[in-house]
């Protein structure tokens, strides 16, 4: 059972948050609870939420985690929930040091979920909202079966990545009366007060291009849908021939994959910031002598790095300081992009102190793809010693491939567009006149697994209802996949 | 404690065991994490479903790292997962590496649930009580053979710090009797299960290299659910052909003797031990007997059921004969066994015609929950 704070730990809880809001962070009201292992491992599997639907998965997670932890692979220290008020779990076992250490780290990652702009469509009683669903699934369970149900979820979390990562920011598709107005404007010309002007406005010739570009999109709009829609699931929702109930567990997967989408957008943003505060916090406020061995053990555990992986919180943490450090000094614009005088660049000190406040207004406008591509400087990418690896067929093994900074960015920021996944929209669903629904994948120099792609398909299928398939492309040519239910095809397309 | 999450691992693992959802089986993937036991690294099992997605063929795409190294310099084989994830790899690639497969634990419960084994009710848990002593802390007082030694200088030390007595270059540290420790202890009650297997076989010349092999994989999997049911399980080996000895265990599945059988010459033995180191009143005791079923005579066996209706089977929970089929065999034994001893409920036997068998077999011996 989740335990309050004892005494001591809430008046650790009322110092730290003293020194975090001191340091100008800004963050909901956070509630800390106290975990034993177990239940931490438990409310860890089920993504911070202990009332979600039942599922196989969080037993999944769960087993990964409990065997980690039983052989002291790894231990969860900080499980915190974006939600108002923020909801943070404590392991009980910990030391007092760590737990100072866990409480600045949550604050840090309270004040991200509240400020940056990815967050400010996410559902801030989420907490409430992830027991609704539970309740939802577990009454569909009651009425129609537990496998049954369980196998829609299933298919639906074989979709779950078909969402457009960035669509609450943007309105995909305008108001239709808006739409019909411009088109009037466009048909008769721009608007014109004295009649004599006319045919200088509007010329004839003009008037002639419009009505073409129009009768075009009219011709264009008889497709199905009008233009390609990369929030497959909502598609789905809107045009697939579903039952009542399967419809409700789709949108459940569907909103639940958009609340946890910010935070996959902002790994080594949230991370990092999470982390350049507790740093910040205990070593210059909240750390007693007797406790710097172990915060120092503890820390640089944290922020080990390991060949092949990227440590978010490492390179967060040393590009917010590095960002500081350079507006600290004033390292930025124009003066400072075009001295090419080394020694003055390493002696470069503007004594600006600007640092602090921009990266604060840094955690504010950015996400990880615009962090990385903003900040990451050729000095950055050489200290921090990063490189691009690729596989070596002939060695069977991973090795480094280059360092060479632009490759490296180029790299990273592949990895983060579209949080890692596949670009993919629908753009028709009435192929060739026989109701198939067809997607199409933005290949960008890397192909689709072929076989997870043949399984996903399969899933489609058994929520379109009707044969599936998706364009892309192997081996440089365009292919067609599609699968119908009974058997998958592969065949070449020209596009 | 009962968490809500039990009931969504145990489907998870029904799934990865096959039990239900058969569409997910094909996903199911064997993943590992290496950890450290001691000295040797080990492989920790940890299977998953990847339920499908549209993503990337991951060998193409590479990824970006951190760390020392030329270019071309390898960075480990397999798979890295490009993008991120935590936790710490074992250092010392290349060394050797353990693989636990299951655990003995969780194999045990695989069992009990496919051959549907009932729990075994222990003799006489709740009698059988030993008393054991718990160092649980430690107190300003109590005997002076339970000093703390560390805790005390550390106590010392503390109060001549705060008395300013204490000099970092002359490093003396005396302590007064305020600063001596004990440490302090509770009485436990702890309900005491003890049990032991008795494996008793024919090595004569009848028995052939396979059917040692099946008594072989069928003690291992007795081993692993007596195993299961009681903490501190002994087992002792005999083999016999026209006398018995008590072996170890290597022995055991490895001798092959020659010549006749007297199946009595073993349970003589037997009871011996059983008389000798494990009273009735405080041990499980588990006798199994595996042979071909060929005894020397008539008269042997009357005496064999002698000494089981006289001793074994009023000290033991359960006696298990297994007879092996053997081409040179005539399996007369087991059907003098049914025939004076079959409505005897502690008596379990089995017929194991081939590797097949053991299936049916262990259900046999076990599914009685004795």
């Amino acid at each position: 059972m989740p335990k309050s704070l004892t005494p001591r730990l809430q008046d650790l809880k009322v110092e730290i948050e003293g020194y975090a809001k001191a340091f100008g962070l800004d963050f909901f009201e956070t509630i800390f609870e106290v975990l034993s292992t177990d239940e931490l491992n438990m409310v860890a599997s089920y993504g911070g939420f202990p009332t979600r639907y039942p599922h196989w998965r969080w037993g999944m997670e769960f087993e990964q985690l409990s065997k980690s932890s039983e052989y002291g692979l790894s231990k969860i220290y900080e499980l915190v929930i974006n939600n108002d008020p923020c909801f943070a779990y404590l392991l009980e076992a910990n030391a007092e040091v760590d737990q100072k250490l866990v409480m600045a780290h949550v604050f840090g990652h309270n004040d991200f979920f509240k400020n940056n702009f990815s967050f400010q469509h996410t559902n801030r009683k989420m907490v409430d909202e992830m027991a609704n669903h539970g309740t939802r699934v577990r009454r569909w369970i009651d009425k129609i079966g537990v496998e049954q149900v369980e196998n829609f979820v299933d298919v639906c979390l074989s979709l779950e990545n078909l969402i457009d990562q960035h669509a609450p920011g943007i309105k995909r598709n305008p108001d239709p009366k808006k739409v019909e107005e411009q088109k009037n404007v466009r048909a008769e010309g721009l608007r014109v007060d004295k009649d004599y002007m006319r045919p200088y406005v509007n010329p004839a010739e003009y008037l002639e291009k419009q009505k073409k570009k129009l009768a075009d999109e009219k011709a264009q709009s008889k497709k199905f849908p009008e233009r390609p829609q990369r929030d497959v699931l909502a598609f789905l929702l809107e045009e697939a021939p579903l039952e009542d109930w399967e419809r409700d567990i789709l949108s459940i997967v569907r909103d639940e994959a958009y609340y946890f989408a910010p935070q996959g957008q902002t790994k080594i943003m949230n991370e990092g910031w999470a982390s350049y505060w507790h740093s910040t916090i205990m070593t210059t406020r909240a750390l007693r002598d007797h406790e710097i061995i172990d915060y120092a053990d503890h820390h640089s555990g944290t922020m080990a790095m390991q060949p092949g992986k990227l440590n978010p919180y490492k390179i967060g943490i040393e590009l917010y300081r590095d960002v500081e450090d350079r507006w600290n000094k004033g390292r930025f614009g124009k003066a400072w992009d075009e001295c090419d005088d080394l020694r003055a660049r390493r002696q470069w000190d503007k004594k600006l102190g600007a640092g602090r406040e921009k990266i604060f207004e840094v955690r504010k406008h950015y996400n990880d793809i615009t962090f990385i591509d903003a900040f990451l400087t050729p000095e950055f990418a050489i200290e921090q010693k990063l490189f691009v690896f690729n596989f070596n067929d002939k060695k069977n093994s991973w090795e480094i491939a280059t360092r060479e900074f632009k490759k490296v960015k180029n790299k990273l920021l592949q990895q983060l567009t579209n949080f890692g996944q596949p670009v993919i929209d629908v753009i028709d669903a009435n192929y060739e006149n026989k109701g198939e629904l067809v997607l199409s994948h933005k290949h960008d120099g890397v192909d689709l697994d072929p076989n997870f792609a043949r399984e996903t398909l399969r899933n489609l299928q058994l929520v379109w209802k009707r044969p599936v398939g998706i364009i892309t492309k192997g081996e440089g040519k365009s292919l067609l996949l599609r699968h119908d239910g009974q058997s998958f095809t592969e065949k070449k397309i020209e596009l | 404690m009962a968490l809500r999450i039990d009931q969504d691992h145990s489907r998870f693992k029904q799934i990865v065991r096959g039990k239900i959802k058969q569409n997910l089986r094909k996903y199911v993937q064997q993943g590992e994490m290496i950890g450290k036991k001691g000295k040797d690294f080990i492989s920790i099992p940890v299977p998953f479903i990847d339920v499908p997605h549209f993503k990337y063929g991951s060998r193409e795409s590479g990824g970006v790292g951190q760390g020392d190294g030329e270019v071309g310099q390898s960075i480990g084989q397999g798979q890295p997962q490009p993008g991120d994830g935590q936790g710490k790899a074992g250092e010392g690639e290349g060394q050797h590496v353990l693989e636990v497969d299951v655990s003995l634990e969780e194999l045990a419960a695989i069992l009990g649930e496919e051959l549907q084994l009932p729990n075994i009710e222990h003799k006489g848990s709740e009698k059988i009580v030993t008393t054991k002593i718990k160092y649980t802390g430690i107190a300003p007082t109590g005997p002076q053979s339970l000093r703390h030694f560390k805790r005390t200088f550390k106590q010392a030390l503390k109060r001549q710090i705060a008395m300013g007595t204490y000099n970092p270059d002359r490093p003396i540290i005396i302590p007064v009797r305020e600063d001596v420790r004990y440490r302090t202890f509770k009485l436990q009650n702890l309900p005491e299960t003890n049990a032991v297997i008795l494996y008793m076989m024919d090595v004569s010349g009848s028995m052939g290299d396979e059917q040692k092999e099946i008594v072989r994989i069928e003690s291992f999997w007795l081993d692993t659910w007596l195993r299961h049911q009681y903490k501190g399980l002994e087992t002792r080996y005999i083999i016999h052909d026209a006398v018995a000895r008590e072996v170890d265990k290597e022995t055991f599945f490895h001798t092959r003797e020659s010549g006749g059988t007297m199946i009595s010459s073993a349970y003589k033995l037997a009871r011996d031990i059983i008389k000798a180191d494990y009273p009735a009143s405080s041990w499980n005791i588990y006798p199994f007997h595996f042979s071909d079923g060929d005894n020397w005579s008539a008269d042997d066996t009357r005496q064999c059921i002698e000494i089981l209706k006289g001793d074994i089977l009023t000290d033991c929970n359960q006696f298990a004969y297994g007879q092996v089929e053997s081409p040179y065999g005539s399996g007369q034994f087991i059907k003098d066994l049914r025939e004076q001893l079959g409505d005897n409920e502690k008596v379990a036997l089995s017929e194991i015609p081939d590797k097949d068998g053991i299936y049916t077999s262990i259900k046999d011996f076990l599914g009685k929950g004795r």
